[in-house]
């Protein structure tokens, strides 16, 4: 087996991985809240890499990448917050099946409205980041995928010791865990599932952006296949469970990665769409997920 | 919801299927009968050119889709969201029997058709291969319950698109061509015809009923001796078994395959239709299939805006309407026609009384 290639698959799928991972922590953490598979995430993450463009491509003056990130990912962050209150706010009482058929019908939604304001045709996306690749001796590695990982690897730090540490975090996990008994502990729940759904979306925009950059377009579909594997890897973790969705969508990113290198190209949609449905038959909590008794 | 709850609640009361009493049934008969009649003869007449009775058809197929379809999320309350996958399965079996018999089979036999010939050996084909699948899926996917059941029915219909455009034998991305297109008008419509009412006699039958309260309470029916599995596969499968015969009515229409056609997308469409229609509704099903496949073809300008409008309403329903059009009640032409009778004789009554007053 040539060992540099291996390197060479093993950097790649740590990169498909970390967007996986960044998209499906948004939504792991919106089920964790309202128990709720929001399918628009996956359109939150193209509407992300739409807005980079807009801004890297509309003002002249070549902004540094890390002004572009942040404003596409508040703009993002606002977007799923508006999606919320729209759609999703009224039905929090109502049967699961309503919310989840809103949630698939704002996916097909958001993903028209991309394409009727952007045009069908793939846009090609600037380079942001220079694309001159580094070298750890004969293995190039281009200069997006070492932004992706270390970006994605320090945000999850940073998300996981907010989660933990924080007032905020803190209160999160009481929401997630009972709702109205956080209520009754003076929690401000619409605040909490507005923080939760902003930075879900933010965090999806940011891996809608890596994706972008690194195939070098955007389109209105990138969100349907990209969003459907993050959501695997969400479930593959055990869905609701932060660290769950890291490592899924790295498993995941790791998979796909070396199927399309040692087995068939062709054929690694229908392989992770194959481990989703084993995990779901013999797992169906997950990795790390909890198993849930049901209560008659 | 707490069951007294449940049980004080007026809204709560669901129809439940009655047998067809025999005036009905003549009823019923003589309008699928009247609207057969008219419709063959403007098309034979040629006053609805090939263009509109190819939108016949593909109404028709969009009414046997949601009906299937109604059966597994309407009925028996769970989340399908890969029923393009069997409709699939369907179409490529029936298409390649099809092929294969067109050379084969070449004349009339007695008084049946070739074409109704090649279609019954065709579609009992697409039948059986989608409810194996259907058998294989729904066996260990009706453990899971909501959301994840969902997710692996939309699993497997990604699945099925991938297997099918790479395998040889279905021309893969290129799609099927050459296709015999024998649909006419008449199989389709008595194909619909037959498969709602089969789904209606099915749903009127103790099975049936068994199906309805395993949505209402799964508990609550397997502590009164319902076999939940068995019933919960039985509705699975028979709705994946349609969903196959929908799927060869069309891949005779168009003489044309291609794995795209059967993407998430097209699942989501046909979910739609249930959901507009009213889950848990058959006539509701099948206004909402008219309806939503007409509408698209009336808006040819605006086609861009097509899927906006879709999804767009199938929020705005879930938000104001989650019953959907029909709710789970269902339209009866017994009832309308008194209802009209009543009104007419009112108002003779209503002229009398005038009459006699002056």
């Amino acid at each position: 087996m040539d060992v540099e290639l291996f390197i060479k698959q093993i950097i790649n799928s740590l990169n498909t991985g970390s967007i996986y991972a960044l998209v499906a922590i948004g939504y792991t953490m919106v089920y964790g809240i309202i128990r709720l598979i929001n399918f628009a995430h996956g359109e939150i993450m193209m509407f992300g890499a739409y807005f980079a463009f807009i801004i890297a491509t509309s003002i002249p003056v070549g902004l540094p990448f890390f002004v572009i990130v942040l404003v596409s990912m508040a703009l993002a962050a606002l977007m799923g917050i508006l999606t919320e209150k729209i759609a999703y706010k009224k039905l929090r009482t109502a049967p699961r099946i309503s919310a989840l058929i809103t949630a698939i019908g704002m996916s097909l939604f958001l993903q028209n409205l991309a394409q009727l304001i952007f045009g069908a045709n793939p846009k090609v996306m600037p380079q942001v980041i220079s694309n001159e690749p580094i070298m750890f001796g004969n293995i190039a590695v281009p200069q997006v995928m070492m932004y992706t990982i270390s970006m994605s690897i320090g945000i999850m730090i940073l998300l996981t010791l907010f989660v933990k540490k924080t007032r905020a975090g803190k209160a999160m996990r009481a929401v997630s865990q009972d709702k109205e008994a956080a209520m009754l502990m003076g929690i401000n729940i619409n605040g909490i599932i507005s923080l939760t759904f902003a930075i879900g979306s933010a965090l999806g925009a940011l891996g809608g952006i890596f994706y972008s950059i690194a195939y070098s377009q955007v389109y209105p579909t990138l969100g349907v296949m990209t969003g459907l594997k993050a959501f695997i890897a969400a479930v593959f973790g055990g869905i609701g469970n932060i660290g769950g969705a890291m490592i899924g969508g790295y498993a995941i990113g790791f998979i796909e990665t070396m199927t399309k290198g040692y087995i068939s190209s062709r054929w690694s949609d229908a392989i992770v769409f194959g481990v989703l449905i084993l995990i779901l038959l013999f797992k169906p909590s997950g990795i790390l997920g909890k198993n849930v008794k049901e209560k008659v | 919801m707490g069951i007294l709850e449940r049980m004080m609640s007026k809204s709560e009361q669901k129809k439940v299927y009655k047998k067809l009493s025999k005036s009905s049934i003549i009823i019923n008969l003589s309008v699928i009968f009247v609207i057969f009649i008219v419709l063959n003869t403007l098309i034979n007449t040629g006053v609805l050119n090939r263009y509109y009775s190819t939108i016949l058809v593909l109404i028709l197929v969009a009414i046997i889709m949601s009906t299937s379809l109604n059966i597994g999320t309407g009925f028996l309350g769970q989340l399908i969201l890969g029923h393009a996958g069997f409709m699939a399965i369907g179409a490529y079996t029936a298409a390649l029997i099809g092929i294969a018999l067109n050379d084969v089979i070449v004349n009339d036999f007695l008084f049946i058709s070739r074409n109704l010939i090649i279609f019954i050996i065709a579609g009992s084909g697409a039948m059986f291969t989608a409810s194996i699948a259907g058998l294989l899926v729904g066996t260990p996917a009706l453990r899971l319950r909501g959301d994840y059941l969902g997710i692996m029915t939309l699993g497997f219909g990604e699945i099925v698109r991938v297997i099918i455009t790479n395998l040889e034998i279905t021309n893969g991305a290129q799609g099927l061509m050459g296709i015999p297109r024998l649909m006419t008008f008449p199989i389709a419509f008595w194909t619909t015809v037959i498969v709602v009412l089969i789904i209606y006699l099915f749903m009127s039958s103790r099975h049936g009923r068994a199906i309805l309260s395993i949505r209402e309470d799964e508990i609550a029916s397997e502590s009164v001796g319902i076999n939940i599995t068995k019933y919960k596969i039985m509705g699975f499968v028979l709705a994946s078994l349609f969903g196959g015969l929908g799927g060869a009515v069309f891949a005779f229409q168009g003489g044309f395959l291609a794995p795209v056609s059967f993407g998430f997308i097209k699942s989501v469409e046909i979910f739609v239709i249930v959901v507009l229609g009213g889950m848990g509704s058959i006539s509701g099903a099948i206004i909402a299939a008219i309806i939503l496949t007409f509408l698209p073809e009336l808006l040819r300008e605006f086609d861009q805006y097509r899927l906006l409008l879709y999804s767009g309403l199938l929020v705005v329903t879930m938000l104001f309407r989650p019953q959907g059009l029909m709710g789970t009640k269902e339209l009866d032409p017994k009832k309308q026609i008194r209802k009209v009778y009543r009104f007419i004789k009112k108002i003779i009554k209503k002229d009398i009384n005038k009459g006699s007053d002056l």
